[in-house]
Order: C-alpha cells, then structure tokens, then sequence
C-alpha cells in the first residue's frame, strides 16, 4: 500500500469498537495481500485502540503478514496425518527448490512459502494449498511439476505485458 | 434448458415463518414439489473430495445430462453435499433412488455414468467399491462395512442435503427441535432435558454441557443479563475435521442448537468462532445464518414467539490456543489469544466478563437431536458415563481415511481395524494417537480399549476433540513425540514460563534422543520436567502438552531406550540414526531415485543397479520416496 | 468482611478480594515471584509463585498471584510438587536469561546454582513477563510497548520494533523491570527521533492523499 492510501471501503464496514480491530485487519491484509505500518495505524484509530494492539495482534496470528506476500503463496499442511506422510520432506524441498525458508517470500517476489498446521483434509496428506487449491499426495515430483506450471503462468504473463 | 437444480420451486423470500405450524407446512410443501422418483445425482463436495476435483465432476455430469438431451420431466438432479465421509475414496458420487455409490470417480467418467446408469439403469462396475477383505464389488453405501457399522447420528444429513440450501434441511426435519422448545418447553425444561440427556463436550475435556448451562443459569441470577452463547469452532489439533465437515455440510444443526441454548439461557446474541483455515465452513454457516434470518428462524421474534437471537461469525486468524476457552475469548474481544490467568469459571466470566457458555460445534450440534427425540433416546445411545454417538476422524496409517461416527463405548479396534480397514499392507497397528497434541497413544495391545471419556483418560490418552492418528511399524515415537512438542511451541502464546520454555526443553531433550544422545536418566528427567510443566503451566494447552510424551514412555520406553542406548531408531524415521541403501535386488535402474536426489549422491545409469554415497546423503528421503519398488531401504 | 483460611497449617486472615500471595506477604510468609506487582494486574506468567491446594486427598497447583482467598482452603508454599516446579522454572530463567544477576541470585537462594539447559543467548536478562507492558499501559496510561510475538518468539516491543513516538522516557519499565533487561532496552523504545514512528490515522491520510 502506497502512503497515504484511504481505507475507508473497509474502516466504513466496521463500528469503532476495538471489538472490530482483527476484522479490519483481516480484510486490510485479503485486500492488499499485508499490513502496512500505515493501514495498521488507520485500522487502530478507527478500533480505538493503542498501536501497540494492533502490533501485537498482528504478530501473535498466524494468519497475518506484516510484509509484502508473494504471487503465489505456497502453504504446507503440517497436520498430523501429513506429518506421519512426510510433510517436512516437502517443506525441505521446497525451501531448497525456491531457496527461501518457510515464511519467507521470494527475492522476486513470486512464491511465499508457508506452513499450516493441518488444514483437515487428511486423507489427502501430504497435502499442500496453493493459491487456496488443495494438492494432495505431494510428491518431489509432483512439486516439479507444480512449480513448472506456475513458473509457465508467470513467463506468460510477461509475454502477455511484453506484448501490451 | 431444463432445471438441473435439486432445489424445490419454493420461494424462500416468500415464506417468513411465525409458528410452529408454518413450518410443518413449509416441510410439508417442499416434500409435496420433490418427486421421490425423481433421479438425483450426489456429488460430495467436501473438501477431501474437491481437492480431488469433484468440482469438475459435477461440472461434467451437468453438461453431460445437458447434452444428453433426457426428457425434462425425468432429468435427474445434481446436489452438492458436504463430505459423505469416505474421503480416501473421494471424489465419491451417490445415484439415487438406487442408492449406488461411484468412488473415485473423475470427470471423464461422467458421460458413462449417464449413459449406462442414468438412461440405461446398469451399473459402472468400475466404479463401484471393492471390499479389499473379499474382493467383492459392492453397490450400494449401506452395504459397504465402513458405512455399515457406524451410526450416523449427527452426520446423519451430512452426505444427503444441500447445505446451501435451507429447504433441504428443513425437508429433513431441521428447525423443529428450536420450534418444539419455543412453543412447548420452558427454557428451565430445555436445560433439564440437557442435564439428564448426559451430553458431554466434545471439544475435549468432556465437562457435562448440561451442568455447564445450569451453572450458567446460577450466575445470570447472581449478576443478572446479558449472558453469551459461543461455538468453538476453531478446531485446531491437527488430524481433525470432525467440526469441519459439520459445519459446511450440515450447518443448521449447529445453528439450530445454538439458538436452542440462547433460548434455554435466555440470550440474545451469540458468536461463532471459526477457524481461519476453514474459508467454506465460514461461507456455508454465512448462508446458514442469512437464509435463516429470512425465515424468521433467528433475529427478531423467532417463530412469533417474542424470543430475539442474533448471531455473528468470528474468523479465527491461526492460533490454535484459541481454542482455549478464554482465549477465545480474548481474541473475540479483539486482543492477542491469551489465555486469561484468573481461576475463575467462563458461566461465571466469559465474554466481556459475562456469564458465557462456550460449546464446540459438534455439541451443539447434539443438542437439536436430544430436544426433538428426548434426553431419554439420547442416554440410550453409548454407554453410562458418556452417553450419545462420538465423530472420529480417522486418518494417518489406515486404509479407509475418513470420518466416523460411532456410539460411544465400541472398543478401538472396531473403529480402526472394522471400519478403517487397518493398516495397509494388513499388518497389525502400532498404536493410535488420539486427543491430539493434547493426548496420547492407545498401543495395539490395549486395542479392545472402549472409546469413552472416561476409558480413555484411564489409559493415560483422552478423547480430545475426535482425531485418530493410526501408527503403523514405520511410525517412530520419538519422532512423534517431537512432532507434537515443535506443533506446540510454535502455537503456544508464551505467556506462562513452563509452556513457553518447558515446551522448547522437552523437544530439544527429544532432539537429542533422535540423535542418538542421552540416557535412561534423561528419560526420568523429562517425566519429572513433565510433572512440573503440567502442574504449572497457566492453561490447558500447557498442561496437558506432555501427554504425548508420557504416553509413549508409558507403553514404549523399549523404542526410546533403543534411542538412547543403542543409537538405533527401529522405525527408520530419526534421520541421524538411519541409513539409505538400495537393494540390488529389487532396484530396476529406472533412474527415478536419481533424477530426484537433490544432493546428486545416487550414482548408477539406466538399467543398472543404482548405489547412494552415504557420505553426501542429506537423508531427506526423496528416493525412497520416488522409488517405485521398494528398493530404497533404511537401515 | 475477615476471611480465614490456613497456609502452611498456620491460620491466617484475609481480607475479600485478596489473593493468596497478598496474604502470604502480609503474614511475612515467603513465596517468590518475578512478575508480580502491586500497582499492575497480575498476569500469573512466572509461575515461581506456584503453591498447593489441599482438600483431603486431593490437591493441585495454583498461582498464588492470582488465586483468591477462600474460607477454609488449605494452603502449602513448599511442598515438593511445589518446589518440582519451582526448581525447572528456574532451570528455564538460567538458560533464558543468564545474564540477569536478580535471578541468579534468587535461583542459587532456592538452591538452584546451575540448569540442565543449553544457553541460547548469554547476554539475555529478559523473561518476557510483560510488567513494563502493563505498567506502560496501566500506570503511565500510554502503551508505548507491548508483547509482541507468540510462544519463543514472544518479546517486548514497540509497534513494529521501532522507536516510538508514543513513549516519554518517564522510566517506570525500567524501575519496575525484575531482571534489570529493560535497562538496556528502553534506549531501543526511544531511539533517534528521526527514526520514529508515528501513527498514521485517517486525517493524516486524507490529508497526503488531498496534498
């Protein structure tokens, strides 16, 4: 979010009660993908509560990032049953594929990489969600091909800009 | 194009029910316009299934009856339902009136599928389900033992509505416990009929829900109104999707019980707390709500009867402690989920320090059933102490992975070798975790165990929520243990000192084991350090965090002292403690392990016996992964 | 209203609305405790405070700092569930913050001189009990700091670990803190003013946005 950007759309939708701080942020970060030191402070005002509430809010859920994401956001299901199935195998490729750790994004600012603890959906384990989309069975091979294609959608992409 | 829609012609903005009679009648209309000949196709849509693109199967099956041409008068309809449970089979699809049922079925199948079964009435064999015991095909879901010997209570509908469309609930009877107890019990009836149905919680610890409201009614005399009903639905061991599958495929029961209890305590506004990682039980219980509404089923004057209830959706943001009760309600209050460090009970001061009764999805769930059939048809179900059916997710090493709902009291073995289908490959389980991250393991010799709330704490595990985790010989229980330790730490708020650092020193003593490091009496040490964390630890999450841990020194010291003492981890699992190798005599030379090692130390070309360099594996087990027969050993 | 009650088989009296380490300190009765303080909220996080429960056969753990007095309850401060807990707690504080000479001192008093664990950062002296938090935000009235993070990665902070506008220098953390870490750290809070930062709101963004 650039400096300055109103957030009215989403503070309007809300009653200033502190009640509504981690729906603001909620819908702050699904909007703009983080939560800017910016959008942070116009969410507490509006909530009614100390900076400090928000930050801490902010880094005590999971859910929530405080740093521009990635296009493609990559989040491996830690669950029990993946667990068992070899969900840290997964993640440790991955981290050597993109070579970035999890919870981080790439330099390039295409793949975020995550981990979840168990989205309930076992009997697919190991699972992953890309972009929201379960894949089950993950393989390192199947992560190949995963990333192939997302990799692919990406070069189109620039040829679809390069072509505008 | 003829109507591929289930859903009746009914109007729902039409109807705005104001007694109970209306909704007798709008059951009764809804039955009349649906023709019982009618064909219906049932695609499962529960996550399991949509993950395995059971999304593009109803697509497919839609423009396939689209393209066959049928005659309207006959075309089948197309219903969406929420998991049908057997989702290792997914994606499932169910044709009625017969009653077969297609697994595994993908989008290229749909035109065989109307083709053969749908114009023709013959059945796709290939789709039908193998029994792997007698190799039979079978036909139909009532015939197949997985679904044949639970009882499918609270899931009874899960599987066979809509769960989009509030009709369809109401078709199956929804809404007419909330109609019995606002026109014919008084809310001191409701909770009586609670109390003496003996439902206990189902998120875990088990407290009886009806003591829990009668203690919620002793402190609203003390401190007078408002007083707040909560759904925990921020299911967060992992293994478990019990509350999942309830709330996206069958939302109203939760609804409908926690309007029940609103009445019963004489609230008006309730919350549901739902997990962050569950987008479409969020969506489905938002429809839930708003379709109600417009019935006149929750809001102002429900049913015409003066009483007023209004309830609002909480999304959680990831933090499994929030399943702790007051920090659930912390985070409800807008704050960091923080368990509240006062010994003072949620009836008393829950929710902005008002009397609060705080249940989880599937209990509320319960509590339609007891109020429409009676506490006494409930109590008959399960045995004394923990009366009712419970929802088991059954996952991790088991052939049917799924969701299973049983009276309480049948013995781990019926739920895991029965139903599950035991361990792939037939050999006997090693144990099964249950209670999460919170409880412990039942080893195989105690697999006559009966599931109950009780039962289960006595073997040093507990009920839990409902996940089932089957081990097999490949599971190591250090690894476990540590697995469970780090999910802990990581979800732990930090706030109390034995849960913030006890949790870290209990997995780095276990790292250690895993490397081979240590001694009996370290292994003394950490049931003592165990003692301390559970004795004082500020909330439930810390002290009952050592329970995987000293369950699995209870019934498997020998696998830890094999750690220890002879720097072996009989499972194969501890990556200091293992070796890859490949068997010469099964390895084809197919170069898969090769092409995939990302440390380049498998040499050997095709058609040729391949050979790893022990002294460049990173042991990431990749190969043993990608090989396709079995030639990749640990030892 | 007087409200009577034993610790360590002594009957004592206490006021309504006490807790059991108020009472304790009233009667001289030792118990230790890092995060309590009297102006503050108790936030029962140390849990050295740790005494039993008795009723017959029966017993438990309970946070004194927070457990209120009742007539008739059973108290010990030193019994060996109690000191079980007491002596890993401060295992964990010696391998957390060695660097703090308040709690070595108060470990090797309990007989506590050395822990079991790995020492992860010899300079540490913070626990993470959160007193300058709540003294910030209770006292001051300002919230300049908080506790930011979850599980070990819980610490003390301003927003987005910068320096703070919000905080005055007033020093209550400082006086207040336990183990002598916000000492070092409240330089931190304030920093260099040009680092600051300060709190966007809706005006303030209405008007870059206008300029």
């Amino acid at each position: 979010m650039h400096q300055g950007e109103l957030l009215d759309d989403i503070l309007d939708q809300y009653p200033e009660k502190p009640e509504y701080l981690i729906f603001l942020l909620q819908d702050i970060q699904s909007k703009y993908g983080y939560i800017s030191q910016d959008s942070m402070g116009q969410a507490c005002e509006h909530a009614g509560v100390p900076l400090t509430q928000g930050y801490s809010v902010a880094t005590f859920y999971q859910s929530f990032r405080l740093d521009p994401s990635g296009e493609h956001d990559i989040r491996v299901c830690m669950g029990t049953a993946c667990h068992l199935k070899g969900a840290q195998r997964i993640v440790d490729d991955l981290s050597r594929k993109l070579n970035i750790k999890s919870g981080e994004t790439t330099q390039d600012l295409r793949y975020t990489l995550s981990t979840v603890n168990c989205v309930g959906a076992c009997a697919l384990a190991p699972v992953i969600v890309v972009d929201e989309e379960y894949k089950s069975g993950m393989t390192a091979k199947k992560m190949d091909k995963q990333l192939k294609i997302m990799e692919n959608e990406l070069t189109e992409d620039t040829k679809e800009q390069g072509n505008a | 194009m003829p109507d591929l829609n289930t859903a009746t012609a009914i109007d729902l903005n039409q109807w705005h029910l104001k007694s109970e009679q209306d909704l007798i009648e709008l059951q009764k209309r809804i039955i009349e316009s649906t023709d019982p000949n009618r064909p219906e196709i049932v695609v499962c849509h529960g996550t399991g299934c949509l993950a395995n693109a059971s999304d593009k199967v109803s697509e497919a099956l839609k423009a396939g009856l689209a393209k066959a041409g049928i005659n309207a008068k006959v075309m089948p309809g197309i219903k969406k339902t929420g998991c049908q449970g057997f989702c290792s089979r997914g994606p499932l699809v169910l044709i009625r009136p017969q009653g077969l049922f297609y697994q595994q079925v993908k989008a290229r199948d749909a035109d065989e599928i109307i083709e053969k079964t749908l114009m023709r009435g013959e059945i796709v064999k290939r789709l039908l389900y193998k029994d792997p015991k007698t190799k039979k095909a079978i036909a139909t879901e009532q015939e197949i033992p997985f679904y044949k010997l639970q009882k499918r209570v609270v899931l009874k509908n899960i599987g066979k509505i809509d769960p989009t469309d509030i009709l369809d609930t109401i078709s199956s009877g929804g809404y007419q416990a909330l109609a019995k107890a606002l026109t014919s019990m008084t809310p001191e009836q409701v909770v009586a009929e609670v109390e003496k149905s003996g439902l206990r919680g189902r998120g875990g610890a088990g407290f009886p829900a009806g003591r829990k409201w009668r203690s919620a009614l002793t402190a609203i005399k003390k401190k007078g109104r408002p007083v707040y009903v909560v759904v925990n639905g921020d299911e967060g061991d992992p293994g478990a999707f019990m509350d999942r599958t309830i709330m996206e495929g069958d939302p109203h029961s939760v609804l409908e019980g926690l309007i029940i209890g609103a009445y019963a305590l004489g609230a008006q506004n309730g919350y549901l707390y739902v997990r962050a990682e569950y987008p479409l039980a969020i969506k489905h219980l938002e429809k839930a709500m708003e379709q109600a509404r417009c019935l006149g089923l929750l809001g102002e004057n429900i049913l015409n009867t003066g009483f007023s209830f209004d309830a609002r959706i909480n999304r959680g943001a990831g933090a499994f402690v929030c399943g702790e009760s007051t920090a659930l309600f912390t985070s409800i209050e807008g704050k960091p989920g923080n368990p509240r460090p006062k010994y003072v009970r949620s009836v008393e001061e829950g929710l902005w320090g008002r009397p609060t009764v705080l249940n989880n999805v599937e209990t509320w769930a319960n509590v339609p059933l007891i109020i429409r059939k009676g506490a006494n048809w409930y109590s008959g179900l399960g045995v004394s102490n923990s009366t009712g059916t419970k929802v088991f997710s059954l996952v991790g090493k088991v052939n049917n992975v799924g969701l299973v709902e049983v009276p309480m009291g049948v013995p781990v073995s019926r739920i895991v070798e029965e139903i599950g289908g035991g361990v792939p490959g037939g050999a006997p389980f090693k144990a099964v975790q249950t209670g999460g991250p919170s409880g412990g393991c039942i080893p195989y010799s105690l697999k006559e165990t009966p599931v109950d709330f009780d039962s289960l704490t006595k073997a040093g595990s507990m009920m839990g929520s409902g996940a089932m985790i089957v081990m097999d010989d490949s599971d190591c229980v250090v690894d476990v243990g540590r697995y469970f330790l780090r999910f802990l730490e990581e979800e732990s708020c930090g706030k109390c000192l034995p849960c913030r650092l006890g949790l870290s020193r209990m997995r780095e003593v276990l790292d250690r084991f895993s490397q081979g490091k240590g001694s009996e009496k370290e292994i003394d040490d950490l049931i003592n350090l165990s003692q301390a964390i559970v004795d004082g630890a500020l909330c439930a999450l810390g002290s009952s965090a050592p329970n995987p841990v000293l369950t699995t020194i209870r019934y498997f010291k020998d696998e830890y002292l094999a750690h220890v003492q002879d720097q072996k981890c009989p499972a194969g699992v501890c990556k200091d403690l293992i070796t890859y190798r490949i068997d010469e005599e099964k390895c084809t030379g197919c170069t898969a392990c090769s092409k995939q090692c990302p440390s380049n130390c498998i040499s050997g070309e095709k058609k040729k016996i391949h050979v790893i360099d022990a002294s460049s594996c990173i042991k990431c087990g990749i190969c043993k992964e990608s090989c396709k027969f079995g030639a990749v050993l640990t030892v | 209203m007087k409200i009577t009650f034993k610790i360590n088989d002594k009957t004592v009296e206490a006021r309504t609305g006490w807790t059991v380490l108020e009472t304790a300190q009233h009667y001289g009765i030792d118990i230790p405790t890092l995060c309590h303080h009297e102006s503050v909220t108790p936030s029962g996080a140390c849990r050295l405070c740790m005494v039993e429960l008795k009723e017959g056969n029966w017993s438990k753990l309970v946070a004194s700092c927070i457990y209120p007095v009742k007539e008739g309850i059973t108290i010990y401060t030193e019994t060996e569930r109690v000191s079980n807990v007491r002596r890993w707690v401060f295992e964990m504080l010696l391998s957390t913050c060695p660097a703090s000479a308040k709690i070595r001192q108060m470990a090797a008093n309990y007989g506590v001189a050395s822990t079991r664990f790995p020492i992860s950062n010899p300079d540490n002296k913070c626990m993470v009990c959160g007193l300058c938090s709540r003294v910030c935000e209770e006292v001051v009235g300002l919230s300049a700091i908080s506790v930011v993070d979850r599980g070990v990665h819980k610490k003390i902070g301003a927003p987005f670990l910068r320096p703070t506008d919000v905080c005055v220098a007033c020093g209550c953390c400082v006086s207040v803190c336990p183990t002598g870490a916000m000492q070092s750290f409240f330089d931190q809070v304030r920093g260099e003013p040009s680092m600051r930062l300060t709190q966007l709101t809706r005006q303030s963004a209405q008007e870059v946005k206008t300029s």
